[in-house]
């Protein structure tokens, strides 16, 4: 190691506390980077390695029946791969100990073989035994939240029998990832199972025998998938065909789709705003961190070495705290990565995971942490070579200063000495005061992204099921039934509310948009169910034509007036023409909403409904929960209570976790501007200071010099941090919207006061450690030295 | 110590002064037993080569620093254990400061340099009086930077004295200026001493200087080695180098 290069390891000891600040900068950049990044590459390909092994279906159909014959004229469809006829029914579910409705669905699986499509991944116990008429095998998520083994008995409801079956194995599906009720917004792992029964036992229990009732596929590479899809459409039509749909359309899929979209664009947007806040602030430390070496490079060149030379050894010294940065950055990120992916594996319950931390990953983190420390070393080491060494070596002439426009406004007469130089220090240099201000503003800002979202989230649940949906509970029957339903309903002690309404499947086209979902026809004078407008305003529905959730309206493009095209996926399967009525604001779904009674006039099925909006006394809701277990005709049981609390579940294990690891992050990024800040001033003012301490002040007297400006800077840059964060706020908010939900742009104060609070907090601790130092100048040495 | 006012005698005593710095493995002896008195209104000059110990026993004297052994006596009062806030205390109302480099505040303009003193202090002068006595009354609002290097040394003397202090330490104060402008400067000084009547000590290692000295104190190697008194003080516009 030649001398030069002990010199470097000597500095960087010496500016150990700063060049650890800086390497936590970009490490904290470096792993949210690498952490959302191979978090996101792992998941997707963790599903898809799932999905590709247990032959996951690419087109999916129900239908009422149709004979197991029809089978090969599916096969004849050009392109279709794989076939597996099935029988899936709905049930209710008793378990023992759990007063709340629970409702299900059982799916067969052959008797004979193995599945093609849709494997099992056994978890525990085994398969069930061909041909025996009382085993199951049951879904993860389901048997965990009742705590359900392999041994154990549950009693369900097929077809309005009551049947006692014998669980034999826990399962996970590529098709149930997400388990989701009829009518639900969120997964609900503890009210709604899925099960598993050979073909034949289920096939006699549900009248199925030689008949099949749904209908999976895959097809070969390259085939078309929507052509496959209104070929099975067309074939399956005559036998009661529900409309066939692609895999982007299967509920599971699509949910767990728009939560990796969300994961995505977090996974983006995060460390590009913290790679970037990183870089500008390596860049501006890194530059006027050799702005104060000018001497010793003056001396370098005095000795003959070249401006590369010099130029070469300031950047191995860049270089190496870049390096320490990237090598925490990469590893924490890994770590944070693997750990996260953990906890998504098991919240989506995957069977297993594979964890991938891309050298492409690595590679690009790494080149921009350097590219900005390099950019940020080669402007301040020209501005430092291009000085002639005799004149770099000299007693740097006193910095020129002039009376600041604060002062020539008056403002003079009111400043003492101390005051005047932080204020003419601020003055004099305007453009790096500027960057520093910046620097402490985008910390404040990157903490506001962090934190907003619970406001925004909070704000949506008030909104949704405070204002909207205001119902206790959904109960969706299996079928449409008569209004009669809701009297019955009603006439339960405890009921207090109720009311009807009717939600049909449909496809929704505007020119060659469309989009799958459910049109709900609700009563336009409903009080338990109301839509409201941007303004939280309730909007009634008119007597004729559809209204659209200003979501679904964006993703048609469609506005006021235009005529939607309504395929309706049940019955009869009409295909409407149906003007747009007008926009609703919705934060969570994509649904469109008609007038109930005109839902039915289109349908031509009299006074049909789908389910009933019921609000209760609370303390009746045993009562009325076995009350409704005994109405085979349910579907499902949605309560709001619980409703709330899976959404909070569900955002709690993503979207939040994901925001907290960030804002802490975020924090450290911010303490380290703050006190790279402080820590430069210092250097650059030391000997200023040391000859006001020679002269008699005391250190609090200099203190308040050198951190009175750090306050001044720092109170200015908070409030810019605001603006700032708003616009990446913002910025989020918009890239943020998926079908799932759109987040509001809600900024509580709270955000605000968090975000100035770390910020000071960080300025407190760094004036703290500065001012250890302040207490520790050498003011013999000081005096002794020219700059 | 505020309110130290006997000026009549000894000024300083020191008694017994050594220094020693501990570098790890090696003891550094910068003075190793150094009696002296400073008087009211006397102007000294310590001389001495560069390692003689002269910085290190002005450092001591004026609070910056203290001494392994022995007594320092400011009028009376003993420096040798006080705390930090007492040393504070001590240079912020008794010593006045003169540095080689001037050390001036950039931001601060030639008054308020001076200013910068005057508000701490308890009886000071006014600043423009203090710029004035050292020839400077044109050059009160300008900055450091548009000051030449002698007349930035004058700034320093002005903030000095604004004090009133009873003691006057001057380290090297022309060691960064070329003769003809030094001479000013120590004529300012030799003006200071003789109509305020603060007793001065000053550094240098030019012997040419110490002629204007009542008394010049040679130290080499930590030890006082030689002591003269001058009968007569040159004046520094008769000095030459």
């Amino acid at each position: 190691m030649n001398v030069l290069d002990r010199k470097i390891l000597r500095n960087l000891w010496r500016m150990k506390g700063q060049a650890a600040a800086i390497a936590l900068v970009i490490a904290s950049g470096v792993a949210t980077f690498i952490m959302s990044i191979s978090t996101m590459q792992s998941l997707k390909l963790t599903q898809a390695t799932f999905y590709r092994d247990y032959h996951f279906a690419e087109v999916f159909s129900s239908l009422k029946r149709a004979p197991e014959s029809l089978k090969t004229r599916i096969q004849e469809i050009p392109g279709v791969n794989r076939i597996e006829t099935r029988v899936v029914t709905p049930l209710n579910i008793e378990v023992k100990g759990f007063s709340d409705p629970v409702t299900g669905h059982l799916y067969s699986i052959p008797d004979r073989g193995k599945s093609l499509l849709n494997k099992l991944y056994l978890r525990q116990g085994r398969l069930v035994q061909p041909f025996s008429d009382d085993e199951v095998v049951i879904g993860e998520a389901f048997a965990e939240s009742h705590d359900l083994h392999p041994g154990d008995e549950i009693s369900v409801v097929i077809n309005g029998r009551l049947r006692e079956l014998l669980i034999v194995g826990i399962a996970l599906s590529p098709e149930h990832i997400y388990q989701m009720p009829p009518g639900a917004l969120f997964p609900d792992f503890e009210r709604y199972g899925v099960m598993w029964m050979g073909r034949k036992t289920l096939g006699t229990v549900y009248d199925m025998e030689g008949a099949f009732n749904n209908v999976s596929l895959t097809v070969s590479a390259g085939a078309n998938i929507s052509d496959i899809v209104d070929r099975l459409d067309d074939l399956l039509r005559p036998y009661g065909g529900l409309g066939a749909y692609g895999r982007k359309d299967q509920l599971s899929h699509r949910y767990l789709s728009e939560e990796f979209r969300q994961l995505e664009q977090m996974a983006a947007m995060f460390p590009v705003i913290f790679l970037g806040v990183a870089a500008f602030l390596l860049n501006v430390v890194i530059s006027r961190l050799l702005s104060i070496q000018r001497d010793e490079i003056a001396v370098l060149k005095a000795f003959g070495y070249s401006n590369l030379d010099v130029g070469i050894h300031f950047t191995k010294l860049v270089l190496l705290i870049v390096l320490a940065g990237l090598i925490l950055g990469v590893s924490g990120g890994a770590w944070l990565g693997q750990w996260m992916s953990t906890i998504y594996k098991e919240f989506y319950r995957f069977p297993f995971l594979r964890y991938e931390l891309q050298p492409a990953v690595v590679a690009s983190g790494a080149f921009i942490s350097i590219a900005a420390a390099l950019i940020g070393t080669v402007y301040s080491l020209r501005k430092a070579a291009l000085l002639p060494p005799a004149q770099a070596m000299r007693p740097e002439p006193p910095a020129t200063y002039k009376e600041t426009l604060l002062e020539r406004l008056g403002l003079k007469k009111i400043l003492r000495q101390p005051s005047r130089m932080i204020v003419r220090h601020i003055g004099r240099r305007p453009v790096k005061s500027l960057l520093t201000v910046t620097g402490i503003a985008f910390a404040c800002a990157i903490m506001m992204v962090g934190r907003f979202q619970e406001d925004s989230v909070d704000y949506m649940v008030d909104v949704q099921f405070g204002l909207s949906q205001r119902e206790d509970m959904a109960i969706t029957f299996i079928e449409p039934t008569s209004r009669r339903a809701l009297y019955e309903l009603k006439s339960l002690e405890g009921v207090q509310r109720g009311e009807v309404f009717r939600s049909v499947p449909a496809r929704l086209r505007f020119g060659h948009r469309s989009y799958r979902t459910a049109v709900q026809g609700i009563e336009s004078e409903g009080d338990l169910h109301r839509l409201l407008n941007e303004d939280l305003k309730i909007v009634h529905l008119p007597a004729a034509g559809i209204v659209l959730t200003d979501h679904l309206g964006e993703i048609l493009g469609v506005r006021e007036g235009d005529e939607l095209t309504v395929e309706v996926l049940e019955g009869r399967r009409p295909v409407l023409r149906v003007p747009v009525a007008g926009l609703i604001s919705q934060y969570i779904g994509v649904s469109a909403y008609m007038e109930l009674a005109s839902l039915n006039r289109l349908m031509r099925e009299g006074s049909a409904i789908s389910g009933v909006y019921l609000s209760t006394d609370s303390d009746q809701r045993p009562l009325i929960f076995s009350k409704l277990k005994r109405m085979p005709r349910i579907a499902g049981t949605e309560l709001r209570e619980k409703a709330i609390e899976n959404f909070y579940d569900t955002m709690g294990e993503t979207i939040l976790i994901f925001t907290f690891i960030n804002t802490l992050l975020a924090g450290i990024i911010a303490f380290g501007v703050v006190y790279n800040s402080a820590r430069i001033a210092l250097s650059e003012r030391s000997r200023e200071l040391a000859s006001l301490r020679v002269l008699g002040f005391t250190r609090g007297e200099i203190s308040y010099i050198l951190l009175g400006e750090l306050a001044v800077l720092t109170l200015a840059a908070i409030p810019v941090g605001f603006i700032i964060g708003q616009a990446m706020c913002f910025y989020i908010t918009e890239n943020l919207k998926t079908d799932l939900f759109r987040i509001p742009l809600i900024l509580e104060g709270s955000t605000y006061a968090f975000a100035a609070t770390v910020v000071l907090a960080a300025a407190c601790i760094s004036a703290f450690m500065v001012r250890r130092r302040l207490d520790n100048l050498d003011l013999v040495a000081v005096l002794k030295t020219k700059e | 110590m505020n309110n130290i006012t006997d000026t009549t005698s000894a000024v300083f005593q020191a008694r017994g002064i050594t220094k020693v710095y501990d570098m790890g493995e090696v003891s550094v002896h910068a003075l190793r037993g150094i009696d002296m008195e400073l008087h009211s209104g006397e102007l000294v000059v310590l001389l001495g080569p560069s390692g003689s110990g002269k910085s290190t026993l002005l450092n001591i004297l004026g609070g910056l620093d203290t001494a392994t052994e022995g007594t320092v006596t400011y009028c009376g009062k003993d420096l040798t254990g006080a705390s930090e806030q007492e040393l504070t205390d001590y240079r912020r109302y008794h010593v006045g400061f003169v540095f080689q480099f001037y050390n001036l505040i950039p931001s601060l303009t030639a008054l308020e340099n001076v200013a910068v003193v005057t508000e701490i202090a308890q009886t000071p002068m006014n600043p423009e009086d203090a710029l004035a006595m050292v020839g400077l009354a044109d050059r009160v609002n300008h900055f450091p930077a548009q000051l030449s290097g002698g007349e930035q040394q004058r700034v320093a003397i002005a903030r000095a004295i604004a004090k009133k202090p009873a003691v006057l330490l001057c380290d090297e104060p022309t060691g960064a200026l070329d003769s003809s402008t030094g001479i000013i400067v120590l004529e300012v000084l030799e003006k200071i001493n003789r109509d305020l009547g603060t007793a001065t000590v000053l550094i240098t290692h030019n012997a040419d200087i110490a002629e204007m000295a009542d008394r010049v104190i040679h130290l080499s190697n930590g030890l006082i080695s030689r002591e003269q008194r001058n009968e007569l003080r040159k004046s520094p516009r008769d000095l030459h180098w």
